[in-house]
């Protein structure tokens, strides 16, 4: 029993140990009351995001969904995903109900194909003229009527100057190039790994013609000389070690890897890159639909909007949060690059399940080659 | 031949626990990163504590363990009486055999085939929301039965039959002769059914995955997070709860023993 007790008493010492935060960003109080009404106190809305993609308070960060409980008295029941086909497959399952969900492109594209989501009234959201002109109208959602931008990010490559220096090709074409030998990674997912060689070889990414898909695979299967191995998740441990050289991936994680390996260096391909927008969505089950709009303008308050990017480390759309000189990543040229520096652009839209089975196909073939 | 026998004990020791022990070292680096050492902290430990989703997460996790972890002790022991009271040698053959097959099902299919009956009934019965903590709590009760009436069996059999007429003849009623008699000679198997549905509800992953709803446990929460990197709060988690279990099951060793050595006393 003695022993149980020291046990525990040690943990509890443990705890005690204040650490000093990561981050340490100051946050002035909210002043947001007069804004919000606790006319809905007392009812729940369930958000369903992204695992990890919030500011939920930890490392002396501000915890957005808290605050909004405080605020308003609503319960938030926060809920995460880890990819834009479980979100897909939950929804559809119709066994649960959501009142937000935050997907990307392509998949609103097919939610509102397929009339899963509920028009959003933007009269209603007093905080959506802070949305940057740019991201309103896309493709996925051309009149603004279902969704509301989140979060953005873009694609390029991360190298490692202390193995391959800083005089680099800024091109896809790295990942061919034969001198870096072995020292190449690659998204362990067909969608991003077909991106890198359509992107050089000036394909649309979205094409409905299989002979390109084709070519992409035979120039994937041509990648493996240099390539090291498919990567997700450990694409940071790689990087940060060093053991490998240069691998594609997302802007904002590279700013991450950065903190850690000062080495490490990033550039936008010249022949264009992959941009991926995930907003802010209220799906057909939502059965607080008041409060949802509540949350949606809560989520664009610049004080909350810019927790959150700090938090996410990728480009936020709010220019609230872009022309705020206290945001950690302000003026970011990575995050933020200048008009000049802006690489073309392409989305992903929702494919067709003919194309899509097409190189699902051709993927296994590149994997197994 | 010793030292060769010892090596190989090492080694398996060595992959056993190299993997929770790399996780613990880690649960206490300074830096963010999961891959290079930079200087001991604490500072994920303390993150945890306000890191609100992990820890409701946490909660759903351990409810759903105890709930499911009871329940299916009570039934799964209950069960396992009856079955050994069966006279017809098939038909015990038989619903052993039925019982035992969750065990050997894949979770994907239990837990996929759950999430459409869960469903199915609850559109039958108009719910707007058939999946949640109700679904979970079924769910783990459901794999974690067969495990129970495994562990509690074996010692049922161990049991001599004449005991429980024995107690009959001597004045009990049947009811106070099991609660008398048989439940203390099963007990440790009861107890090993219920620690073995603690710790497999603990860590199930699959079938909450589909039958969960809302009611996210702490697996899932974890899994969610591969998007983006795994953060170390999760090391710092995951070496309390193996803490916690490790003295869990010193405790229980500890007392087992004693109860043993007592026992021979008594006997001697």
């Amino acid at each position: 029993m003695k022993k149980i007790l020291t046990f525990l008493l040690c943990l509890t010492l443990l705890f005690s140990f204040s650490g000093c935060s990561y981050y340490s960003y100051q946050y002035f109080d909210l002043d947001l009351k007069g804004k919000y009404t606790k006319d809905l106190a007392g009812t729940s809305l369930t958000v369903y995001n992204w695992g990890e993609y919030i500011s939920d308070g930890s490392y002396d960060m501000l915890n957005v969904n808290a605050e909004f409980e405080k605020l308003t008295g609503i319960k938030v029941n926060y809920l995460t995903f880890e990819s834009n086909e479980t979100m897909y497959s939950q929804i559809k399952s119709g066994g649960v109900s959501y009142d937000i969900i935050i997907p990307s492109d392509y998949m609103i594209e097919r939610l509102i194909k397929e009339k899963e989501l509920l028009e959003i009234d933007t009269a209603k959201i007093s905080n959506y003229s802070l949305i940057e002109e740019k991201y309103k109208n896309v493709f996925f959602d051309p009149k603004n009527k279902y969704s509301v931008p989140y979060s953005v990010g873009m694609v390029g490559i991360i190298y490692n100057t202390a193995q391959v220096g800083n005089d680099i090709d800024h091109s896809w074409g790295v990942l061919w190039d034969k001198k870096y030998k072995d020292m190449t990674l690659n998204f362990n997912n067909p969608r991003d790994a077909f991106m890198t060689a359509q992107m050089y070889l000036g394909q649309d990414l979205n094409s409905t013609n299989k002979k390109d898909w084709d070519k992409a695979a035979d120039l994937l299967k041509k990648g493996k000389n240099n390539l090291q191995s498919y990567v997700m998740d450990e694409v940071y441990g790689k990087m940060e070690t060093g053991e490998a050289a240069i691998a594609p991936y997302y802007a904002g994680d590279y700013l991450t890897m950065y903190e850690v390996n000062e080495d490490l260096a990033f550039f936008y391909p010249q022949e264009g890159t992959n941009i991926f927008i995930d907003s802010i969505c209220i799906p057909r089950s939502c059965k607080n639909y008041d409060a949802a709009l509540m949350y949606i303008n809560f989520l664009l308050e610049p004080q909350i909007a810019t927790a959150n990017a700090e938090y996410i480390g990728y480009a936020s759309p709010n220019t609230a949060v872009i022309n705020n000189p206290d945001y950690y990543y302000y003026k970011n040229e990575i995050l933020y690059p200048d008009e000049k520096d802006i690489p073309k652009v392409q989305y992903y839209h929702d494919i067709a399940d003919e194309i899509r089975m097409h190189y699902e196909m051709l993927w296994c073939d590149v994997k197994l080659y | 031949m010793k030292t060769l026998s010892r090596l190989y004990i090492g080694l398996i020791l060595f992959f056993l626990y190299a993997p929770v022990l790399v996780m613990i070292v880690f649960s206490f680096n300074s830096s963010s990163s999961v891959w290079v050492f930079e200087g001991f902290s604490t500072e994920w430990y303390t993150g945890l504590l306000s890191d609100d989703v992990m820890i409701t997460a946490l909660g759903h996790t351990l409810i759903i363990a105890a709930l499911s972890a009871v329940i299916s002790t009570v039934l799964g022991t209950a069960a396992a009486v009856g079955i050994m009271a069966i006279r017809n040698k098939f038909a015990k053959k038989a619903i052993m055999g039925t019982t035992n097959i969750p065990m050997m099902n894949a979770d994907i299919v239990t837990g996929i085939s759950l999430m459409l009956l869960f469903i199915f009934i609850g559109k039958l019965i108009g719910l707007s929301e058939s999946l949640g903590f109700v679904t979970v709590l079924i769910a783990h009760i459901t794999f974690n039965l067969p495990y129970v009436i495994l562990s509690v069996m074996p010692k049922l059999k161990q049991t001599d039959a004449n005991l429980h007429e024995a107690a009959l003849d001597l004045g009990c009623t049947p009811v106070k002769a099991f609660f008398k008699v048989i439940l203390p000679s099963i007990s440790t198997g009861i107890v090993t059914g219920l620690i073995m549905s603690f710790t497999l509800s603990l860590d199930d992953f699959v079938i909450s995955y589909f039958t969960c709803g809302h009611y996210q446990t702490l697996p899932i929460i974890i899994y969610n997070m591969t998007k983006k990197s795994v953060t170390p709060d999760t090391y710092a988690l995951s070496t309390i709860i193996f803490i916690v279990i490790f003295a869990l099951l010193i405790l229980y060793n500890m007392l087992s023993s004693k109860n043993e050595s007592k026992a021979l006393k008594r006997r001697v």
